[in-house]
């Protein structure tokens, strides 16, 4: 570290801290619908990744058809490229559980199975329709360049957009759990299952629900993604380690949880991976994850209550 | 009103409730009487479809055949369930945990809830869980009567409440059926609350009614003998 000034060593540290902001956005997406997913319904989805990069390409085919079609209309069509992806990406998972999810609500071990052979399903599918190569979606200008509020400092638009994404979203979501009826559901469901339907709640349909919403998130998680990465069909499953780690780490059932959780490893792993090779700054992050798992076994934030 | 007939209810291959046929009237209360394990919890998770029912079975409110219906169905024809052990949900607040059992769009706790158990008015921003077991019956009971039912079961609704909230709960429930017109079964083991409220009485022993009598006729030893162990 000799030559570098202390400022210098400030604005690295500010701009590693930043670019932790912007895997810390897509993790947090991603983490969302997993943990709505996870959470609520104990269904361990292993194809959610896929739901990511279904997103992704939606973004990458509105974005050729926008250039083919419409050119005057490259500089908006991102925004309708993010509902789309949400519709998307929701309409598959509402295939996907009517087709396979509901039928092993009570097998959490095999829905692991058949989501994941899903989750490789959809990887070939990716490849047939799209090849192996990866693609990326043309971004609209206003979202290149960079700000540089100093000399030494430079934060990328994209990243900046990203991150204003997930905290609309995060903010949409905590609307939607403690605000809405359907959130009220989906809570009453979560906490015990039997009762909910003895109480007048449609339990099958809030599950269903409940995955379509998941789904659909990771859908916008895959087009807030193109702005930081080329789609390749493996694209999601790159995340689905991450993303498992920060819902289990976040305390499942706890949307604040998940928020601190996705911050925590986000950052952890950026910063220090500039001081030392990546797969260090993995193991160190996972180690440390696994030593406070061990002292706090139900995540960073659980709820308290008389059992 | 509600009538059940040749209801049998079987965990796997072993059968725990045997044919049982009973009828409630309007407005009416009855109480089912039994020691443990004699069926009682198995007779109400059956009736509100938490346990499906052996085929051949009958279990009509009104006009409406109830016996395939899933849970959340039989609450809107007008069936509400208070279980054992309360199952309220612990880390919804109670305001929340009152919403679940609603079924308008705005969300609107109505007044004569709160008039009911003004307790649980005090406690609306706590969470479910860290209520007291008195309350959290309350809670229970409050949770089902926003659905509107027109038939309520209470399934030991006294069981781990000290005496002197048992006496409040005997009073709230001929209250909620003078002011919503409503049937109630509920099953007991405490007889003194059960001759307080019962217009009728039914005992199950290992899953069969074996006596059933008007509270006025109730023979006291009898029913000792019934509910001792």
């Amino acid at each position: 570290m000799e030559g570098i000034s202390i400022s210098e060593f400030g604005s690295i540290l500010m701009m590693q801290g930043f670019n932790g902001l912007s895997v810390f956005s897509v993790l947090l997406l991603m983490a969302l619908g997993l943990a709505i997913i996870f959470g609520q319904m104990g269904v361990i989805n292993m194809a959610h990744g896929e739901f990511l990069t279904i997103g992704a390409y939606t973004t990458f085919v509105f974005s050729y058809l926008t250039q083919t079609y419409f050119p005057s209309l490259m500089s908006t069509y991102f925004l309708f490229a993010i509902v789309g992806a949400f519709i998307f990406a929701g309409l598959v998972g509402l295939l996907v559980e009517w087709l396979l999810i509901r039928h092993l609500y009570k097998r959490p071990l095999d829905s692991l199975l058949a989501t994941w052979g899903l989750s490789l399903i959809m990887q070939q599918i990716f490849r047939s329709t799209f090849g192996a190569k990866e693609v990326s979606a043309t971004l609209p200008d206003w979202l290149m360049g960079s700000w540089q509020p100093t000399d030494t400092i430079d934060i990328p638009l994209n990243g900046l957009f990203v991150m204003g994404l997930t905290i609309v979203l995060t903010c949409l979501v905590g609307l939607f759990m403690y605000r809405s009826r359907l959130g009220l559901k989906m809570r009453a469901t979560t906490q015990n299952r039997v009762m909910a339907g003895a109480v007048g709640i449609n339990t099958a349909m809030v599950d269903r629900m409940t995955f379509v919403l998941g789904c659909g998130i990771a859908g916008v998680a895959g087009a807030a993604f193109t702005t930081i990465g080329s789609t390749g069909p493996t694209s999601g499953s790159l995340y689905i380690v991450d993303a498992f780690l920060t819902v289990v780490f976040g305390g499942a059932q706890s949307l604040l949880g998940t928020l601190a959780s996705a911050f925590t490893i986000a950052q952890t792993n950026s910063t220090l991976e500039f001081f030392m090779t990546g797969s260090m700054a993995k193991v160190i992050t996972l180690l440390s994850i696994i030593a406070i798992l061990m002292m706090r076994p139900e995540g960073l934030f659980s709820i308290k209550v008389r059992k | 009103m509600f009538n059940v007939s040749n209801l049998s209810v079987s965990y796997g291959q072993s059968e725990v409730i045997h044919g049982i046929d009973f009828s409630v009237r309007d407005n009416e209360i009855l109480a089912i009487m039994g020691r443990n394990g004699m069926g009682k919890t198995t007779l109400f998770k059956s009736l509100i479809g938490i346990l499906p029912c052996k085929p051949g079975a009958s279990i009509k409110l009104h006009d409406t055949e109830l016996s395939q219906l899933p849970s959340h169905k039989r609450v809107a024809h007008g069936l509400a369930f208070v279980p054992q052990g309360r199952m309220i949900f612990p880390t919804l607040s109670v305001l929340d945990n009152i919403r679940t059992g609603l079924r308008t769009r705005d969300g609107t706790i109505p007044e004569e809830i709160f008039a009911l158990f003004p307790v649980l008015f005090d406690m609306r921003h706590r969470k479910g869980g860290n209520l007291s077991g008195g309350q959290q019956q309350q809670l229970a009971i409050a949770r089902a009567l926003v659905t509107n039912p027109k038939v309520l079961l209470l399934d030991e609704p006294t069981e781990g409440i000290q005496p002197s909230i048992i006496k409040d709960l005997a009073r709230v429930l001929k209250e909620i059926r003078k002011m919503r017109n409503l049937a109630i079964v509920v099953s007991e083991q405490v007889l003194s609350f059960a001759l307080d409220i019962a217009d009728r009485l039914l005992v199950v022993e290992k899953g069969r009614i074996v006596d059933e009598m008007e509270r006025e006729q109730a023979d006291m030893h009898k029913l000792g003998a019934y509910l001792s162990v």
